[in-house]
């Protein structure tokens, strides 16, 4: 699946997109998340608080209980400031 | 009914947008337009920089738009959406809702604009008159509260 990262969870990942196939057993996006975080140090970073982190599947908003399966595009981000 | 929603880089032109909405209909009595601007923060802030999410931004809030014409009998609704450097003074953001009475007009306006901002992937981050990075912008409990106030409504 493509992985995209925005803002603070972009520059600490220091990538703005990526292609990952995450391992058996990673099912839902908190499982991702914790995966996630083990990468390396910037990884670390960006993920060390999991209930910071907002998450969209193919391009709709999506809780962290909700399965992974199917995704082709999982954006991670922060919570937004626009308007 | 039209919903119009634009992410653009460029400054949009607030008197065009309410002349295109109030040609839309001879029952359109009411006209209501919000724009946000960016603050200088007591002038410690020179500019600011305002990322998205390509292609979410504005599905995201055209659902939002959506949603504000299934609860408010609206004659058209527009919504255009800045991003990239924006400067103190300069407009971010623009919401025009149409309706025969200035009541419904009034309440999409202020639904669109409290979700956009929880909802619309959109972060921006400041830019100091020092030179400077002031970080990203933290996302305030008063724009989650905002939201409220629709649930029960």
């Amino acid at each position: 699946m493509k992985l995209v990262y925005f803002a603070w969870v972009r520059e600490r990942t220091g990538t703005a997109e990526e292609d990952a196939t995450p391992p058996e057993g990673v099912a839902t996006v908190a499982d991702l998340i914790a995966w996630l975080a083990g990468r390396g140090p910037g990884y670390e970073a960006a993920f060390a608080e999991p209930a910071a982190i907002r998450v969209a599947i193919d391009q709709v908003h999506v809780e962290h209980d909700e399965p992974i399966a199917g995704a082709r595009e999982v954006a991670l981000f922060p919570p937004m400031t626009g308007g | 009914m039209t919903i119009t929603v634009r992410i653009q880089r460029e400054d949009f032109d607030i008197a065009a947008e309410v002349a295109r909405l109030s040609g839309e209909s001879r029952d359109v009595g009411a006209i209501v337009t919000f724009s946000g601007l960016c603050r200088d923060e007591a002038g410690t802030l020179s500019a600011l920089e305002l990322e998205h999410y390509p292609g979410m931004a504005e599905t995201e809030i055209r659902r939002i738009a959506e949603d504000a014409a299934a609860r408010w009998p609206l004659a058209g609704l527009t919504a255009i959406h800045r991003h990239g450097r924006i400067l103190p003074g300069e407009n971010i953001v623009l919401v025009v809702a149409a309706s025969s009475h200035r009541e419904a007009a009034f309440e999409a306006a202020s639904y669109l604009m409290d979700y956009l901002k929880t909802r619309a992937p959109f972060w921006k981050k400041e830019v100091m008159k020092d030179g400077t990075s002031g970080g990203w912008v933290s996302a305030k409990d008063a724009d989650d509260r905002a939201l409220d106030k629709w649930q029960d409504r």
